[in-house]
């Protein structure tokens, strides 16, 4: 991917706090001309587990992207762990959507887990024995060490998103980005990535999840960014997540079981799951 | 002699150059093929025709080293320019390809025929290639002749197949998934141009020997072959070497063999021809034979599935009339002519008989020695304890039927009869944990086995 802007920016300005995990300064992100994102500022401090929730084209992937510089910027600058993206990206986790490779592409499940650690290995070198085991044991951590040795198109959705957990688990990363790891997965995948992402929160890493149930949100995480194209809020999830702030994220495109969800998952908060 | 005219310093050289051709453009066409751009192989495969023009305006020469510059120089023109037509003008991906390998094609046809007077490369060897003239055209090369093509086309061979080697890792994630390699630094855009590179060189080294038709059919067809038997990458790139060198020596052969045959006029059939249809008949016969996609294969998974399934149902039957009889004091035995009402026919009968003998063959069943019928079958002692499981799994699932599922009684028997064919251990562990200790279906008979 090119290089963006990067000779512009300063080492390190009083704008980015240099103990945040992730520290966006006034980020504006165009396609066409179009803006997807507008003076975006904000920042995740280490050790959270974050949502970035948003109605649809509100610029949460795009956020994402341009936080590991896979898409231009027009503007503004982004610190992950007090440094530039290129001189971080072996400390970096990503889980793209699932719909954006092709599954039937004739590799094993091992094999794309292992992709996790070509950084590590290097250009030019083989993987190893003994990179293949590391890719087992990640893959036992969300229980897939059965399917180790299977087409990766023989897996069903959620176990495809569990191997690319796996995938980001393997690079022992400090900050992780995830685009959507709940979409259309079964409830044991749910429930075996969201104990992932515990223990990675619980471990100091910092995770920052693109999120789409309004429903899940406050049990699961505990910060919050609320983005639609420009930032709405960013904090704490008990001080943002609030009927306002919420409104203001969506508007009037909160549809009526939307709210329903969030109202479900406010008052249940805590009980359904512990 | 079975092949007419065959001589080794000739024949022998002809299969050798198309075979290195052919393993040359494998590599990159696996790789074309798993990232769907096996289209972009074609399309570079002409695109090089104006960097070949050019630098044979440039240099003057036919000289290889030229060449291979200026193809490489167009190949990646082929990808940029496809790139700039999507990135700036919102074209197609499909469409820009389109408009810029065949300009780019044009463009070269027109520079060669301006050239094609005054030297001899022409437009038709373009296409077609030569390789029948191929082993004329000889270099000296440690005190023996080989034909001149053979250097570079070892040469091109070797860098590729190491090449790609080399850069194995990071050529799998940019292909596989080229936002996470992006994120990671392997540079997935720079690993498309690796591969454009090995694209163009091949087709150029490719081009005077067999021709750009030729080249498109070797990047494409054994790689898709290959895809059909294989689901890993590293083996089918080994595969398809492999069909693609089956190819050139198939083809050769059926170029010399086919006219003769036929008892055409011509004994003038290009090898190149011949070698491109052996190839796409490869990939029909992977169509076929595929172990997982294949048509026979899966033919004749579900033909043996019918066979099993009409086993089990005989031994369905030995078992019942076996209970039935027990009280009676009749002949335990069935004759085959009482099962042909169940289902469509002749075939059915057919596949009967067939199972019978299969469950006798194999010891399940024997002949009874009874009158009246003295071809009527019964269980043996094996044949007892498969059918009592099969039985088992039978009213095990009607018991689960009626229970869970609630199953009206009369609807139990039908599910059940096909249900109690699924053999997946799991399933039956979790149908037994299900009905545990449950000794009497829902029609209140026995449920044998432990």
């Amino acid at each position: 991917m090119p290089v963006h802007h990067r000779h512009r920016n300063p080492p390190i300005g009083p704008e980015h706090d240099p103990q945040a995990a992730l520290s966006i300064h006034d980020v504006t992100v165009a396609y066409h001309r179009r803006p997807v994102l507008w003076d975006l500022d904000l920042d995740i401090p280490r050790g959270v587990l974050a949502a970035v929730v948003g109605p649809n084209g509100a610029g949460k992937s795009t956020m994402i992207k341009a936080c590991l510089d896979l898409v231009p910027r027009v503007s503004g600058s982004i610190r992950l762990l007090g440094g530039e993206i290129g001189g971080v990206q072996g400390r970096i986790g990503y889980v793209p959507q699932r719909e954006t490779v092709d599954w039937d592409f004739p590799v094993s499940a091992l094999d794309v887990v292992c992709m996790g650690l070509y950084r590590k290995i290097g250009w030019f070198r083989p993987v190893r024995r003994r990179h293949r085991s590391l890719a087992m044991e990640a893959l036992d951590r969300v229980g897939m060490a059965d399917f180790a040795g299977r087409q990766i198109s023989r897996l069903s959705g959620g176990q495809q998103q569990r191997v690319f957990l796996a995938r980001a688990l393997v690079q022992d990363a400090e900050l992780y980005f995830m685009d959507e790891p709940f979409a259309s997965v079964d409830a044991a995948t749910e429930e075996a990535i969201l104990d992932v992402l515990r223990s990675l929160r619980d471990a100091g890493r910092t995770v920052v999840v693109v999120h789409h149930d309004l429903q899940t949100t406050r049990d699961y995480f505990d910060w919050l960014v609320l983005l639609n194209t420009r930032l709405v809020a960013a904090g704490g999830i008990e001080e943002t997540w609030t009927p306002e702030n919420l409104r203001a994220t969506y508007g009037g495109r909160l549809t009526l079981l939307e709210a329903a969800g969030w109202a479900m998952g406010t008052a249940g908060s805590g009980q359904r799951r512990s | 002699m079975l092949v007419p005219d065959w001589q080794w310093g000739y024949d022998g050289w002809i299969i050798v150059i198309t075979s290195l051709v052919a393993l040359t453009c494998a590599i990159p066409g696996s790789f074309l093929l798993v990232r769907r751009q096996s289209m972009l192989g074609d399309a570079v495969s002409h695109a090089v025709l104006p960097g070949i023009a050019i630098a044979f305006l440039v240099s003057g020469t036919r000289d290889g080293g030229w060449m291979l510059v200026g193809a490489i120089v167009a190949g990646l023109a082929t990808a940029m320019l496809t790139q700039v037509l999507r990135g700036v003008g919102g074209v197609d991906r499909g469409a820009a390809l389109g408009v810029v390998f065949t300009t780019l094609f044009a463009l070269g046809l027109v520079l060669i025929v301006q050239v094609a007077d005054s030297v001899d490369l022409d437009p038709s060897c373009v296409l077609y290639g030569q390789v029948e003239l191929a082993p004329l055209d000889v270099v000296v090369l440690g005190g023996m002749e080989v034909p001149r093509a053979i250097p570079w086309l070892l040469g091109v061979f070797a860098f590729t197949f190491v090449g790609v080697q080399v850069i194995w890792k990071e050529l799998l994630v940019a292909s596989f998934d080229p936002a996470t390699a992006a994120a990671q630094g392997a540079r997935p855009i720079l690993m498309q141009q690796v591969l454009m590179v090995l694209v163009a060189a091949g087709c150029v080294v490719a081009f005077e020997a067999v021709g750009s038709i030729l080249v498109v059919s070797l990047l494409v067809a054994p790689a898709a072959a290959a895809r059909l038997v294989t689901d890993r990458l590293r083996p089918m790139m080994l595969v398809a070497m492999s069909i693609g060198v089956l190819a050139a020596v198939g083809g050769h052969l059926s170029a010399l063999t086919v006219p003769g045959w036929l008892a055409l006029e011509t004994q003038d059939v290009s090898t190149s021809g011949a070698t491109a249809v052996f190839a796409t008949g490869l990939v029909a016969l992977a169509v076929l034979a595929s172990p997982q996609q294949g048509l026979l294969f899966g033919a004749f998974r579900r033909l043996s599935l019918r066979l099993r399934i009409a086993e089990e149902d005989l031994l369905g039957v030995l078992y019942r009339r076996e209970v039935e009889s027990r009280g009676l004091g009749q002949p335990a035995g069935v004759h085959l002519s009482e099962l042909g009402g169940g289902g469509p026919g002749l075939t059915f009968r057919g596949i009967m008989r067939f199972a019978s003998i299969r469950l006798r063959w194999a010891g399940f069943a024997t002949q009874a020695q009874l009158i009246p019928h003295p071809d009527q079958i019964r269980l043996t002692e094996a044949g007892r304890s498969r059918a009592t499981a099969l039985i088992r799994r039978h009213r095990l699932w009607e018991l689960y039927l009626a229970g869970a599922a609630a199953i009206p009684l009369d609807h139990l028997h039908a599910t059940a009869m096909d249900l109690e064919h699924l053999a997946n251990p799991d399933l039956l562990e979790s149908l037994e944990a299900e009905s545990a200790r449950t000794a009497r279906d829902p029609q209140g008979r026995e449920i044998p086995g432990q």
